[in-house]
């Protein structure tokens, strides 16, 4: 018993010993931050996820590239042309050189948009209105597109430039394809031009970035060294920021941001998200096949949209699931990405009178049911929303059966037009409300892929007509009055029914100073450490 | 005894096969890969054409041949999302799960042992009713929580320890240890008795309930009455007749808490397959969900063909019985 008592002791005085406080405090230059998830890839034309493109901004860099504020400024093009309405010139900036050491010429550019069009590539729609390419010297570009595009290179600065030598090297010259069956060397190196480089990298560990000292930019951030590790667990990522193991790290999870908030030394930082949260009804089934109504589809009336609409309480979802952290949106995309028009709109007020009303003049003075399909891992609260709403519109006697599953079996759904009513939410890549007119609001044809993601099947050919003029007017004056007029047909119609912009959260030591952009990318360049 | 072994293995093959089987039923359930490997602007019919070049189109029993095809040859393919090859991925995880496992295991029998003999030889003892109340937490809050809580005593309040990570680790060949550095050591210990709790408590209440039984019998009484002392009778009589079930759920729990690491790995971002896993559960990853699955599958295979062995080791009478019966389990 006695040895049996003194082994326990000792196991403790071991376990003691090990305790020893963590090591002393990370040095002054060095940045630690985590996210939830991990960098599928190095290769920048392998996925079109926020993430990983937002991260692999600091190593490689487009043409162009986006600021604190989302405004578009020069990056590897120093400035461009409109030669011809489909004719651009670019002029390269000259004298920039990939982590390599290689120069950068208008071989590259000419490279990387054919290896973003191969078919392993992710990135086809950024450089799908180009026709062609030329090279008219080592640093100038013409780029030739197939019909007018006035926000061609809105896109592109996310489309990033690659070595032609590296990548005819190392046999990387088409992105990482699954079909092929065999690694792409791009997928765990990279050669960029971008401000850091990737000197170190264990996937799921953590990957190490360092400045890239001939970066032809002047560093506007003070670090020598940053360590990313991905957390997935919502609860170990937030207890990391407040041991101060790392000294940045998002998604904050909503119900922690007080708790950051309070501790010493931490603080979270809140902003609008670019992302819209809205509702679709499908108004192409003749008749819904969850629902007691028989012979007909309920959701082709716009009366009953109406209806819908106004049974729904936003400052309620705001307030009870958000926390605050949204803002209620009377448009199909942010306010921010429209600011010529966006004040001029407003929500249908919320009104459960009105909306009986409305739907006992349609014809259901009882109400009806029907099926709805949300995901439960996408979107901040998602689940939450949609089980709100449900709730909602009981009120108003529409019986709404909920399905909410995790996006893998959720998109697998909506995407094949299998639904009745769904909340889903859109980030127009282009930051422009063409791509939201195209892909969400304009009717759905198969051929050319227009309207793909109007998974209800909304349709009004006045808005489609609009869609066509607004890609190729140059005069932007005209152009925002043709956006307008277009959410005017839609908000009439009540196509969709959006939401709100859901709010990032990111938390931070104090001693952090850096810059929140709208479209939830953290660029190390604007960081500095005090 | 080799025939045995032999028979034991075929058998193994035949589970195996059967646990990949009913994985690729249910990866008609889990969702559409496709949707997860492009970006939303991605048009329907490159969807459709990818779907078509990864073979989802087909039937799942012709899916299942083509993976076991491939799978004998040792080919589990690329990573859907990683675009990576699947053998490699584990190459690099499994030291990371192991290592976590064998300490995790280690610690809930150094630690279950001694706590088990103690409370059943002092069953009324004020140390045994805090350690069988101990007990009872162990065996009754989830892991994730054991591991949450540990997560803010000892990193956010005490700062004493890391709250996620492996550490430094030291390669050596092809494997990685975090045994060998103070933070790898550091960053163990919180994953490992999160993982080995409930194991500890339940080897604790085993061995307990089996020395209570065990003290009674006949042959304890005879020992008294040779004047044995207490030693001997406590632990060269009866802990050792104790062991046979200890052996077994030890093998069985091993078993579990390589699988069910996914858990501890994921709250602590501890790199080992099942945080590969859950993330491939989430993206649909098929390639690295069947290997995973056939993997796990083998290791209780593998590990139950040890326990069988081990209890010939440990009990006579079985070397006996082998012979008459023709067979075992």
């Amino acid at each position: 018993m006695r040895k049996l008592l003194f082994g326990m002791t000792l196991v403790v005085a071991v376990a003691a010993l090990c305790l020893s406080p963590l090591s002393a405090p990370a040095q002054a230059k060095t940045l630690k931050w985590a996210f939830q998830g991990d960098l599928m890839s190095l290769d920048p034309h392998s996925l079109n996820e926020t993430f990983l493109i937002g991260f692999l901004g600091n190593v490689y860099e487009g043409l162009v590239r986006r600021g604190p504020n989302l405004e578009i400024e020069p990056a590897l093009a120093e400035r461009w042309e409109i030669k011809e309405p489909t004719r651009w010139r670019f002029y390269l900036r000259k004298g920039v050189k990939f982590h390599n050491g290689n120069p950068f010429t208008a071989d590259d550019v000419i490279f990387s948009y054919h290896r973003a069009m191969s078919e392993g590539s992710d990135f086809k729609t950024r450089v799908s209105t180009v026709k062609e390419m030329k090279k008219i010297d080592d640093y100038t570009v013409d780029v030739i597109t197939k019909a007018p595009n006035p926000i061609l290179i809105s896109e592109w600065a996310s489309w990033f430039i690659m070595d032609k030598e590296w990548c005819e090297k190392h046999g990387a010259t088409e992105s990482a394809n699954v079909k092929s069956g065999k690694e792409n060397y791009a997928t765990r190196h990279e050669n960029g031009t971008g401000a850091f480089i990737v000197t170190e990298r264990q996937k799921d560990v953590k990957t190490v970035l360092e400045p890239y000292k001939g970066w032809w930019d002047k560093p506007k951030h003070n670090l020598t060294r940053v360590i990313f590790t991905p957390i997935s667990s919502d609860a170990t990522r937030v207890a990391a920021l407040l041991s101060g193991e790392v000294d940045m790290m998002y998604p904050v999870p909503v119900q922690d941001i007080k708790r950051i908030d309070k501790h010493a030394g931490t603080s979270v930082l809140v902003g609008p998200e670019l992302r819209t949260i809205f509702l679709g009804m499908n108004q192409t089934y003749d008749e819904l096949p969850c629902s007691d109504i028989k012979g007909k589809n309920p959701l082709k009336d716009v009366r009953v949209r109406k209806a819908i609409y106004q049974a729904i309480d936003i400052q309620a979802i705001k307030k009870k699931i958000m926390r605050g952290l949204s803002e209620p949106s009377a448009l199909m995309i942010s306010p921010k990405l429209f600011p010529s028009y966006a004040k001029d709109f407003k929500r249908y007020p919320y009104d459960p009178a009105a909306s009986k009303k409305l739907l006992a003049e349609a014809g259901y003075p009882n109400g009806f049911t029907m099926c709805m399909d949300a995901p439960n891992n996408r979107y901040v609260n998602d689940e939450q929303i949609a089980q709100a709403v449900v709730s909602m519109l009981a009120k108003v006697g529409i019986k709404v059966n909920l399905k909410a599953q995790p996006k893998a079996q959720y998109f697998k759904k909506v995407l094949s037009y299998d639904t009745e009513f769904y909340l889903l939410g859109w980030t127009p890549s282009s930051f422009d409300s063409w791509n939201v007119l195209y892909n969400l609001i304009d009717t759905r044809d198969p051929k050319t892929g227009r309207g793909k993601f109007n998974l209800g099947g909304y349709s009004n050919p006045k808005i489609d007509a609009l869609t066509d003029k607004i890609l190729s007017e140059t005069d932007i004056a005209k152009r925002n009055l043709m956006i307008k007029e277009a959410y005017e047909l839609l908000n009439k119609d009540v196509g969709y029914i959006p939401l709100h912009q859901q709010s990032l959260a990111w938390g931070k030591k104090d001693n952090v100073d850096l810059v929140q952009r709208a479209d939830n990318v953290f660029m190390l360049y604007f960081v500095n450490i005090k | 005894m080799p025939a045995f072994i032999i028979r034991r293995l075929a058998q193994s093959v035949f589970v195996m096969l059967v646990v990949a089987m009913v994985a690729f039923l249910m990866f008609n359930y889990v969702g559409d890969p496709v949707h997860q490997m492009v970006g939303i602007e991605t048009s329907m019919q490159e969807r459709e054409a990818l779907r078509e070049a990864l073979g989802l189109n087909d039937p799942p029993l012709v899916q299942f041949a083509r993976f076991v095809g491939h799978a004998v040859q040792g080919k589990f393919g690329l990573s859907y999302q990683y675009k990576r090859p699947v053998a490699e991925l584990f190459e690099e995880r499994l030291p990371a799960t192991l290592e976590l496992s064998l300490v995790a295991a280690l610690f809930s029998l150094v630690i279950g042992i001694p706590m088990g003999v103690y409370t059943g030889l002092h069953r009324s003892g004020f140390l045994s009713r805090v350690f069988m109340t101990f007990s009872l937490i162990g065996i009754s809050l989830p892991t994730f929580l054991i591991g949450i809580l540990l997560i803010f005593v000892f990193a956010v309040i005490l700062g004493w320890l890391p709250s996620y990570g492996r550490g430094e680790v030291v390669a050596i060949g092809g494997w990685t240890t975090g045994l060998l550095t103070v933070s790898g050591l550091k960053a163990l210990i919180m994953p490992a008795i999160t993982l080995g709790m409930f194991q500890l408590t339940l080897i604790m209440r085993l061995i307990r309930s089996e020395m209570l039984e065990v003290l009674r019998t006949d042959y304890i009484k005879f020992a008294r009455a040779r004047g044995l002392t207490d030693r001997a009778i406590n632990f060269g009589h009866a802990l050792k007749n104790t062991l046979v079930p200890v052996i077994t759920i030890t093998g069985l729990q091993i078993g579990s808490i390589i699988a069910f690491a996914i858990i501890t790995e994921t709250v602590f971002q501890w790199p080992g397959m099942g945080l590969l896993f859950l993330q491939a559960i989430h993206n649909v990853d098929i390639p690295i969900m069947s290997a995973y699955l056939i993997l796990v599958a083998f290791f209780f295979v593998v590990i139950n063909l040890i326990v069988d062995i081990l209890y010939y080791v440990v009990d006579p009478r079985l070397r006996v019985d082998i012979g008459k019966a023709g067979g075992h389990g």
